[in-house]
């Protein structure tokens, strides 16, 4: 049964083909088997239609590396004839095809259905609508389409569940251990649960914890961002609602977790509506792992289930894991699936019942659990890791306890680490102090990933089941020598040492930013290469928060200085006496709103003279300001003169404050106040330059001078600056608070930590010096 | 008692520890046998009246000038000057000399009637005086009399406004000061001369100057042919300044020199086993020195910064003469020599000295390590007449903890240049030529400048110039007891103590060099033959 002869020249229609088994089925059938055409369903994404989607998420995949090679520079037009890409969704009745769409699927000889949502924590709905009903929509369309196709839908060896014992490659149907649930049913309850739980996200109480969560991280940075970021959670909820109630429907009916539950439901739902309308073959692969040899060993796409583990095993973040050292872990490499589904191919359908064919090695050839741990620890033991310092990380040794145990600790870490973050982001630090929570952070999503991989995965380290592979060895028993040559698919091929040891260990270090050579890392040049980037002639403008960003002061500090500046001593007293009584609700008004704490605070300058405000404001800045200021940022706004940027200042600092600055920059937008026959009324002629106003001040002020947002920079270091640094196109947290320290982690933003020049002032309540002459006060009562 | 003159000791083994300066405390050193150890003459007696002293000099001026009232008229304009907070250091204790010479000079103008007075701070390119500094000069008097109308001034060397160029000298120097003192009928200038390198012709020529014309002489090179500043015939700062002087006089502003110089009674009575010498000091002296020394150590630097800069000097009035510039000058540099003047036989491989926690341009302020550099290679190693006192070749070792420390409103222009320019190059001509310019113009620091209390953006550069003589002189510059990176980036080699330092200096030096020390308080010139 030539392979080769037997599928030269047909059609192929591909869905799942920007996924890690499509990719590689793609590649092989162009590679190897002459004038067959490929059409690949691809969903349209926001940006690029499929073609453009075809072309760099598949065609450009090193997976096309071996072929690229071969073919030099016959490469493009030769992928260009065979492999071409239609628009559609699996998710989707019909598939979402148009005319050339349909045509394709019409025309096509092999259909091989291989998109699904392989997360093992995918929300209910998704893997339903997918993989539950993604394989009966396929042969839906083929159907309605008139097409004669051979239908090889590709399901997993785990839909047989993981009990113990054998997994024949039998229909679900006939397998006595699957329960028979109406597949409908979980369909409607699905959907409606979805509709429910988006019901339910919408309750007042639901979206003022929202709301409240999102305040609190990301503080008072105004109305619509908080409200951006409240939806987010808010969807976000529903989300993980939808994935706990899928792994709990998938437990109670004796599934690990959602994935394997809705494919055995999808194999049920496409045999019990299509056999014998549709010729179907059902492929069942075990764990899909890294290439054997084709298109090279150790060729892998995405990081997939053992990875994440394996890595955070060598980086001795995984002290403890469940399973069961004698237990099978039935792992496939990638190559023999695709070679195993060609076969299936290029055999046909067989006439009736659909085939099921598992491709898997635990029974044929066994990786045990307890060698693959003893094969990874001997591979990390001599090739370790390193950490940030350059020490080799010493793996940890496993002693295979019990899941519970595991997940009861980790819990316990989560649990623990959750409190102090939550303690460690109320407090009022910022800088490199705050970077402190951000390693918490670190260290908690570590905790948190650890215990998600023992939830998830643990069912899969503790399984004993056995999927028998009597057919697929059939198959291999009637292929031909040169068939067996050039598309291998027996398991008992795989040498599990070298695989591990000299394939796949070594591809995952390839495909992991993990440090793998001793000694001590040369300094990270990352914020190296940002500082040249935001240092580029091509940007445009550069706008600069003021306080605690270019100097450490507030306006309660330089409102302190400015009232006391002609108190006599008793008085003084008693204004200090005051103002520390008010701090605390004043701190909590900030924290709330800034908008409102800028103007209730400014009230306090009802009635002051302007004409001594304005004089006291140079000695002010002169005396007070200036010692509190940040040298580098001071010579950053200049640099960015230097080069040609406009520079602004946006602050809600008063006017006259800041007129000392002005020089510093080519622009100030700040707080004005009203005045009445050369005194202050406290109130302010426009709102605040603070929070969301000024990311709108920003956009007008980019726009009317002709400048790009794109190619500007902005300075700030508070969360409350949210609306105005992602405006522009080069974000920089200057000494971050720890809620945007955790924010600039998380986006790869610039940060920048200025400090006060050593010698500057330190004093906590700044206040002006004696009035020698003729105390007298020029502000409050 | 008569005064006793300067002293050279020899260090045997019956030496007390001799005491350094270290930045705002000291220490008690003990030198290698055979050192040499520096004292300054014993305070020159004070005059009985100063205000009787002051009113005689203005009443019999030297040189070609009449008597001070001669000069006044009705309907003129009159323009005082005076040294900046600069000067003396530490700040005497009230009344300061200027207030005492400036009430004398307005009293004479109120009794002629002259009504246009003017008062300007000559601060060439230092920061603008705070209004507590001003009034510490001055007096509340002379103050509150001048500042509300606008009529007390500081010099602003960037005020286009308030510039006038007088021309060039015949070496092409540019001679820029101040339009009101140039077009004024009379220019009083009221003078503290504390070293040798003060007065003269400088006060008007470098204290009311631009940039455009200090930069004549502020530079490298005229620094490193300065041999030294304090040593007038040899000094290429003074031949320049006085060619400037010169061309001021001939185009007709009429300066009225009015020059003191104090004694070196340097520390009030808590402090004054500073200025004692070692083997003579009292129970008292002792115990003070190990309770403020140890006190001094003990708290935070800025508290200590805090305390010493609090110390007003007793500093008391040795001479005054007034008149005409050179006529003055000569009397005063004889005066200072009479102070400071201290024979030394032969020069040394290596010149130690502690630095104390002031300079000339850190008053009410901080010691940064540039001036850290010019207080040690541009003052203390130039304090010399003939030869320097280290030789060729030799090594200077310092004492200060040079703490990479900077005060933000008075050394703006500092912190970059400590980050930007030192970190590129030591080298004063390469700095001149590649950093200066861009410093010098920055609008930025020249904001800082007229507005605030900032030292003008090329101020640094000067500083780094001051020591251009000893860099190119000396083999090796060590700090003992700095901050090492601090050092470090003057191009010092850092030690952790005298110990240390002489061992380091062994390779340039020798196993066995000799050694000299220039006690100070109180300062000492000295004459090298």
């Amino acid at each position: 049964m030539p392979i080769e002869r037997d599928l030269r020249g047909k059609r192929f229609f591909v869905t799942g083909a920007t996924g890690f088994l499509g990719t590689a089925l793609v590649e092989r059938i162009v590679r190897q088997v002459p004038e067959a055409e490929v059409t690949v369903l691809i969903r349209p994404g926001r940006r690029a239609d499929p073609g453009a989607r075809l072309a760099r998420e598949v065609i450009k995949n090193d997976c096309f590396d071996r072929l690229r090679d071969e073919l030099g520079d016959r490469f493009d037009e030769e992928v260009g004839r065979r492999v071409r890409a239609v628009a559609g969704d699996v998710g989707h009745d019909g598939l979402g095809l148009d005319e050339d769409g349909r045509a394709a699927l019409a025309d096509a000889d092999v259909v091989i259905h291989s998109a699904a949502t392989v997360s093992f924590d995918a929300p209910l709905t998704q893997a339903v609508e997918i993989n539950l009903l993604g394989p009966s929509r396929v042969a839906a369309a083929m159907a309605a389409n008139g097409s004669k196709g051979h239908l090889i839908a590709v399901s997993t060896a785990y839909v047989a569940s993981t009990h113990q014992g054998e997994a024949k490659e039998e229909l679900l149907s006939e397998n006595p251990f699957t329960l028979d649930v109406p597949w409908e049913d979980e369909v409607s309850s699905a959907r409606r649960l979805r509709d429910d739980l988006q019901a339910e996200s919408r309750r007042p109480d639901r979206l003022a914890g929202f709301a409240k969560k999102a305040r609190g991280e990301i503080g008072a940075a105004g109305d619509h961002l908080v409200a951006t970021r409240s939806e987010k959670l808010r969807e976000e909820w529903v989300s993980e609602e939808l994935v706990k109630a899928g792994t709990a429907r998938a437990l109670s009916l004796g599934w690990p977790d959602a994935y394997p539950f809705t494919k055995a439901l999808g194999e049920r739902a496409l045999v019990e509506q299509w056999a014998g309308t549709v010729p179907i073959t059902l492929v069942r692969p075990s764990i899909i792992e890294s290439a054997l040899a084709e298109p090279r060993p150790g060729w892998i796409r995405g990081f997939r289930m053992a990875e994440p583990i394996i890595v955070s095993f060598a980086r001795g973040l995984l002290a403890e894991f469940p399973g069961v050292p004698e237990g099978i872990v039935d792992v496939i490499p990638v190559d023999l699936v695709v070679a195993a589904i060609l076969a299936v191919a290029a055999r046909g359908p067989e006439s009736g019942r659909p085939e099921v064919y598992q491709v898997a090695s635990g029974v044929r050839n066994p990786l045990r659990y307890g060698r693959l741990v003893e094969l990874a620890t001997g591979f990390f033991q001599r090739n370790p890791l390193y950490d940030d310092r350059g020490q080799p990380i010493s793996v940890p040794e496993w002693s295979f306890p019990g899941r519970g145990r595991v997940q009861r600790q980790l819990r316990r870490a989560d649990s623990v680490m959750t409190f102090v973050e939550k303690v460690i982001t109320a407090l009022p630090i910022r800088g490199r102090q705050a970077q402190l929570a951000a390693r918490i952070e670190d260290r908690h999503a570590l905790a948190k990933r650890a215990l998600g991989y023992v939830e998830l995965y643990g069912a899969y380290t503790e399984t004993d089941a056995r999927y028998r592979v009597d057919n697929l060895l059939a198959l291999a028993d009637g292929c031909d020598a040169a068939d067996r040559a050039q598309f291998p698919f027996d398991p008992a091929a795989i040498d599990w040492d070298s695989y591990v040891l000299e394939i796949h260990l070594p591809s995952v270090l390839e495909h992991t930013r993990v440090r793998t050579k001793p000694g001590r890392s040369v300094v990270d040049k990352r914020p190296e290469r940002q500082r040249r980037a935001i240092l580029s002639p091509d940007r445009h403008l550069a706008v600069f928060d003021l306080e605690h960003t270019l100097m450490s002061s507030n306006v309660v500090d330089t409102y302190a200085w400015l009232a006391s500046r002609h108190l006599g001593p008793a008085r003084r007293a008693r204004f200090v006496a005051d103002l520390v009584r008010q701090g605390p609700a004043l701190l909590a008004l900030d924290r709330r709103d800034r908008g409102d704490f800028l103007r209730s605070f400014y009230r306090r300058f009802e009635n002051a003279p302007l004409d001594r405000l304005r004089e006291d404001s140079w000695e002010l800045f002169h005396r007070q300001l200036l010692t509190r200021s940040f040298p580098d940022g001071l010579a950053r706004v200049r640099a960015h003169r230097a080069l040609g940027h406009r520079t602004l200042l946006i602050t809600g600092a008063l006017d006259f404050i800041i007129e000392p600055i002005r020089p510093l920059f080519d622009d100030i937008v700040c707080a004005e106040m009203e005045q009445r026959d050369g005194r202050l009324t406290g109130h302010l002629t426009t709102l605040p330059p603070i929070g969301e106003a000024r990311a709108i001040l920003l956009a007008d002020y980019a726009s009317s001078h002709s400048l790009s947002l794109e190619e500007s920079v902005a300075y700030a270091d508070s969360a409350s600056d949210l609306a105005m640094l992602e405006a522009v196109g080069f974000p920089v947290a200057v000494n971050p608070e720890s809620r945007l320290s955790a924010i600039a982690r998380r986006r790869g933003w610039h940060v920048e930590h200025w400090a006060k020049a050593e010698g500057g002032s330190h004093r906590p309540l700044p206040l002006g010096p004696f009035d020698v002459t003729s105390p007298k006060a020029v502000l409050g009562r | 008692m008569s005064r006793r003159p300067g002293f050279v000791l020899e260090v045997d083994k019956s030496t007390p520890s001799t005491l350094f300066w270290n930045g705002e405390g000291f220490v008690l050193e003990a030198l290698p046998e055979g050192s040499r150890v520096v004292y300054a003459p014993e305070p020159v007696k004070a005059l009985e009246d100063p205000y009787g002293a002051i009113r005689h000099a203005l009443l019999h001026p030297v040189g070609d000038r009449d008597p001070l009232p001669a000069l006044l008229r009705p309907g003129m304009k009159l323009t005082i000057c005076f040294d900046d907070v600069s000067l003396p250091l530490p700040p005497m204790a009230s009344p300061d000399i200027r207030q005492m010479v400036i009430e004398t000079v307005l009293d004479m103008a109120a009794e002629a009637g002259v009504d246009d007075v003017v008062l300007v701070a000559a601060l060439a390119l230092h920061r603008r005086m705070t209004e507590e500094e001003l009034r510490h000069a001055l007096g509340d008097r002379v103050y509150d009399a001048f500042a509300p109308h606008g009529l007390l001034t500081q010099h602003d060397a960037e005020d286009p406004d308030n510039l006038v160029h007088l021309g060039q000298t015949d070496q092409g120097e540019d001679v820029e000061i101040n339009k009101r003192a140039a077009t004024s009928d009379l220019l009083v200038y009221v003078n503290i001369n504390l070293v040798s390198m003060d007065g003269g012709h400088k006060s008007v020529a470098t204290g009311l100057a631009s940039y455009r014309s200090l930069r004549h002489h502020h530079n490298p090179s005229t620094m490193r042919h300065s041999r030294s500043f304090m040593d007038q015939p040899s000094s290429e700062l003074h031949s320049s300044n006085w060619r400037m002087g010169r061309l001021i006089a001939d185009s007709g502003v009429e300066v009225f020199q009015i020059e003191t110089t104090l004694n070196n009674d340097t520390f009030p009575t808590n402090f004054a086993f500073l200025q004692k010498r070692e083997w003579e000091w009292s129970l008292r002296d002792r115990t003070t020195y190990a309770a403020t020394s140890t006190a001094l150590a003990k708290v935070p630097p800025r508290l200590s910064r805090q305390i010493l800069h609090s110390i007003r000097s007793p500093h008391a009035l040795t001479s005054v003469q007034a008149g005409e510039v050179e006529a003055v000058h000569a009397l005063t540099t004889a005066n200072v020599w009479t102070q400071q003047g201290v024979d030394v036989e032969g020069q040394t491989d290596i010149l130690t000295m502690g630095l104390p926690y002031i300079c000339p341009y850190n008053v009410n302020s901080i010691m940064n390590p540039i001036l850290v550099a010019c207080l040690g290679l541009g003052y203390f190693f130039n304090m010399y007449r003939g030869r320097p006192l280290v030789r060729e070749g030799g090594v200077v070792i310092m004492r200060h903890p040079t703490r990479p420390e900077f005060h933000p409103g008075h050394h703006p222009s500092y912190i970059d240049f400590y980050e930007q320019v030192l970190t590129q190059t030591v080298d004063p001509t390469e700095m001149h030529k590649q950093f200066e310019e861009s410093f010098a113009t920055d609008p930025w620091y020249v904001h800082l400048y007229r507005t605030g209390h900032a030292y003008h953006g090329v101020h640094p550069f000067y500083m780094w110039y001051w020591c251009a003589h000893a860099l190119a002189h000396v083999g090796r510059v060590i700090v003992v007891g700095g901050n090492p990176a601090a050092v470090r980036r003057l191009g010092f080699s850092p030690a952790s103590s005298l110990d240390d330092a002489l061992e380091i200096a062994s390779d340039i030096v020798g196993p066995s060099p000799t050694l000299t020390h220039v006690h100070n308080p109180p300062i000492l010139m000295a004459d090298v033959h």
